[in-house]
């Protein structure tokens, strides 16, 4: 019963995930293969995540170092990491992908920077409730079942 | 349980051993549980999602993060998946390229994956033979229906067995199961099942369509021919037997009988190419076509063996009698198509010598043979034309046999020549109007063709030996004329499926464009009938920007339009490139030239932008998209020239060529160039 308490923490935090727009539907369906089998899938899939993405996301700042930008180069990594992003569900580092991108193909050059930065905004800020997120989640033992946010 | 199933359908597809009708039953109750797939993606969290995913549907998965890998595994257990979803952008090898490979050397039903859900890309994995695309994040409704891809396939499969008189009850049976099945598995209401619907209801047309035709006497078109050479070299010429070269084929309507017969010929033909090493082993004495006749006053034609190309390709008696005069000077009372196909043959054979790369790329050729046909090509063409170019290509792919074509490859292609309509397989030509002029096609493609084969075949003897293997399929030839062709950009685009089907068309002039690369020095203008695609992607290799920068141009100043692209970034242009191609695509392969370079022109006021794609990666989706492109750029640069000096007949031929060529080069494409792009 002292799980109770933790669940609704829980569920709030992630109410306000999706309600933040933080996280979008497809977060659901990583929640939706969690299982007893793999009762940690969720979490293990970020952590993935953040570790593969880090890597993108330094190629992307090296290659904003050598002037003049190689603007396929930027965009392809961005390719890369949208999709990466996308999978796990981050709607907003997703949306920042995508614009990003564009400046890309606009060979914008300040565009791509500027977009870069609230990009990595973006990606720090869902990390970081993520990581408050699993470790509630840890605790608070088994979640019900996944309900899609409204 | 799983391997089991797996192994009851994989072995029914490739084998066409009998189906039992209890392990039909058995597997149809398990199915798709079990079902073995091969999931290959660089990104890692999409490869442990879809992983997940995958064995949540209760398959059988098996992950991999790099494509090579991903090959080594399929090649070294043929019968050990029953499907592969693959990605598109991978750092290692294009996805798009994966696919072609697996078409041709599995023949497994292939998934494609994206990010990108842009139009041309989806179209590219349409034409490359992917059964299916899905776009990123995919969601597991998407995944829960793969198995139907499978269980189409295999079916398609049963049914030329069937018609080529091997057991039927059992796979009526299955065939039941599977009808139920499908009737059963109704879209989820993803976006995707409307796709579905349309590859069902392809599908479906295609099967009615195979169904209703009887079989004829089958004539070996040049299409047909390349894919009998394709799936020779695949199994070897040792190990190449009618009964598994049929399979390979994969052709509806063809009989084993039909095989064995051309094998013959085949044998004798290589034996009589000079001496030639790997194929020529086999060779048998027993090869004699009907135009044995004309044989004889043949041999000392150009130092090349028409007559065995004649045996062989079962040129007609008429086409060889045109050949020889054409070859020793004497006026030709016919004109030319019969020759253009033989000629072809021969110049493959020269070709050789400088295509070696060809030769390995005749895998690519092969492979190419589904998107390079249709890219360019949209069926309009004629997809017997088409066909016939394809074959025509083919053949010089198969030079190098080193690909074996396979039996998606085949399918494609071959129909069209055909007597028996065949729509092919994979639905990639569209055959049903194009039969009827399939001969017409050949024959135009056959003009070029066949002066540069004269012309070659003054050059190349000694090369011809191991190309030779492929060509010659001139029989199909027998009727048009070559005016019909290449000429008429703007005829008939048809609303013909081109993507598809234009790999077969395609094809064939893909390996024209690659030839020509190769042989640069020599063949200039030559029609690059030539498997064009191993050299292509060569000469991508070596210097993709330049190369296409080049070609670009040319190509443009074959389409006509000079030099527009040529002050543009590589990257422009390539796209650019690409960009004309694939909307020729649809187009249809005659008026690519005219909407190859609009688009190109237009895609290049776009500041060479065009490209949306990924920055880089988008080098390679417009390669790959404009396989087609590209060589026709590698074509284009080939500057129409008479190769053969000193040969009018070919000069004029050549000429012809030239005018073919831009129309070709759009359409083929070899995909694989661009192995440099950047990372």
């Amino acid at each position: 019963m002292e799980r109770n308490p933790m669940r609704r923490q829980l569920q709030t935090m992630r109410k306000s995930l999706f309600d933040q727009g933080h996280l979008d539907e497809q977060f659901v369906q990583l929640e939706e293969l969690q299982d007893d089998a793999n009762p940690n899938f969720v979490e293990e899939v970020v952590t993935l995540y953040y570790r593969d993405s880090a890597r993108i996301i330094l190629n992307i700042e090296q290659a904003l170092e050598r002037k003049p930008f190689d603007f396929n180069k930027l965009d392809a990594y961005m390719h890369q990491f949208k999709g990466s992003s996308s999978s796990i569900g981050a709607k907003k580092v997703k949306a920042e992908s995508t614009v990003f991108r564009e400046y890309c193909r606009s060979r914008n050059g300040e565009g791509c920077m500027r977009s870069f930065q609230q990009l990595k905004k973006e990606y720090a800020t869902l990390r970081r409730k993520l990581e408050a997120y699993f470790q509630v989640a840890r605790q608070a033992g088994p979640m019900e079942t996944a309900c899609r946010p409204k | 349980m799983n391997s089991s199933i797996g192994k009851a359908y994989v072995s029914t597809a490739s084998s066409s051993a009998g189906w039992k009708a209890g392990d039909a039953a058995a597997a149809a109750d398990q199915f798709p549980a079990g079902l073995r797939v091969l999931v290959v993606d660089d990104d890692p969290t999409c490869l442990m999602i879809l992983e997940k995913m995958l064995r949540t549907c209760l398959y059988d998965v098996t992950k991999c993060n790099r494509a090579e890998t991903a090959l080594l595994m399929l090649r070294e257990n043929k019968n050990g998946f029953d499907i592969v979803i693959s990605d598109v952008h991978m750092p290692d090898m294009d996805g798009f390229k994966l696919l072609e490979h697996i078409g041709l050397e599995m023949d497994l039903p292939v998934i494609m994956m994206s990010a990108d859900d842009g139009k041309h890309v989806v179209m590219k994995g349409v034409t490359h033979g992917a059964c299916d695309y899905l776009i990123k994040p995919v969601r597991i409704e998407a995944l829960k229906n793969i198995w139907q891809h499978v269980v189409r396939k295999r079916k398609n499969e049963w049914k030329d067995f069937e018609q080529s008189g091997s057991v039927e009850e059992g796979d009526r049976q299955l065939k039941q199961s599977d009808d139920a099945d499908y009737s059963s598995s109704a879209n989820e209401g993803s976006w995707k099942s409307s796709k579905r619907r349309k590859d069902d209801g392809d599908e479906t047309d295609e099967r009615d369509d195979t169904s209703t035709l009887k079989k004829p006497r089958v004539v070996w078109s040049v299409e047909l021919h390349q894919q009998f050479v394709a799936a020779v070299n695949q199994l070897g010429i040792d190990n190449a037997v009618p009964k598994k070269i049929l399979e390979l084929m994969n052709v509806p309507g063809l009989t084993r009988e039909n095989v064995a017969s051309h094998l013959q010929k085949y044998r004798l033909y290589l034996r009589r190419l000079s001496g030639v090493s790997q194929h020529q082993s086999n060779l048998n004495n027993s090869l004699m076509s009907p135009q044995g006749a004309t044989f004889g006053p043949l041999s000392s034609l150009n130092g090349l063996d028409l007559q065995t190309l004649a045996a062989t390709g079962q040129l007609p008696a008429q086409s060889l009698a045109t050949l020889q005069a054409v070859g020793l000077g004497r006026p030709t009372g016919k004109s030319g198509i019969p020759m253009p196909l033989v000629d072809q043959r021969n110049i493959f054979s020269f070709e050789n010598p400088k295509l070696r790369i060809g030769e390995g790329q005749q895998q690519h050729v092969n492979n190419n043979k589904q998107m390079n046909l249709l890219q360019g090509i949209p069926t309009t063409m004629e997809p017997k034309q088409l066909a016939g170019l394809h074959h025509t290509m083919q053949s010089m792919g198969n030079m190098n046999m080193q690909v074996a074509s396979h039996g998606s490859q085949n399918s494609q292609n071959n129909p069209l020549l055909m007597q028996i309509v065949q729509p092919q397989a994979r639905g990639q030509m569209i055959n049903d109007s194009s039969l009827s002029h399939a001969p017409r096609l050949l024959s135009p493609m056959g003009q070029p063709i066949l002066a540069n084969g004269i012309a070659a075949n003054v050059s190349t003897k000694n090369g011809i030996q191991e190309n030779i293997r492929a060509p010659s399929y001139n029989p199909v030839l027998q009727t048009s004329s070559m005016s019909n062709f290449p000429m008429n950009h703007t005829s008939e685009l048809p609303g013909n499926s081109f993507p598809l089907g234009s790999t077969s068309g395609i094809s064939s002039l893909t390996p024209k464009v690659a030839f020509q690369e190769d042989v640069n020095s020599d063949i200039k203008g030559s029609m690059g009938f030539m498997p064009g695609y191993d050299i292509f992607n060569d000469l991508n290799q070596h210097k993709p920007q330049n190369w296409e920068l080049q070609n670009i141009g040319m190509t443009f100043d074959v389409s006509q339009h000079s030099n527009i692209l040529q002050g543009n970034h590589n990257d422009s242009q390539s796209v650019l490139v690409q960009q004309g191609f694939s909307s020729s695509q649809v187009n249809g392969q005659n008026r690519s030239a005219s909407v190859i370079s609009k688009a190109m022109f237009s895609v290049g006021d776009g500041t060479g932008h065009v490209n949306a794609q990924n920055g880089n990666q988008h080098l390679n989706t417009l390669l790959v998209d404009g396989t087609v492109r590209v060589k026709s750029e590698t074509v284009a640069d080939a500057t129409p020239t008479n190769l053969y000096p000193g040969d009018d007949l070919m000069s004029a031929l050549l000429k012809q060529q030239d005018v073919i060529a831009p129309a070709e080069h759009e359409f083929h494409f070899d995909g694989y160039s661009l192995h440099n792009i950047p990372e």
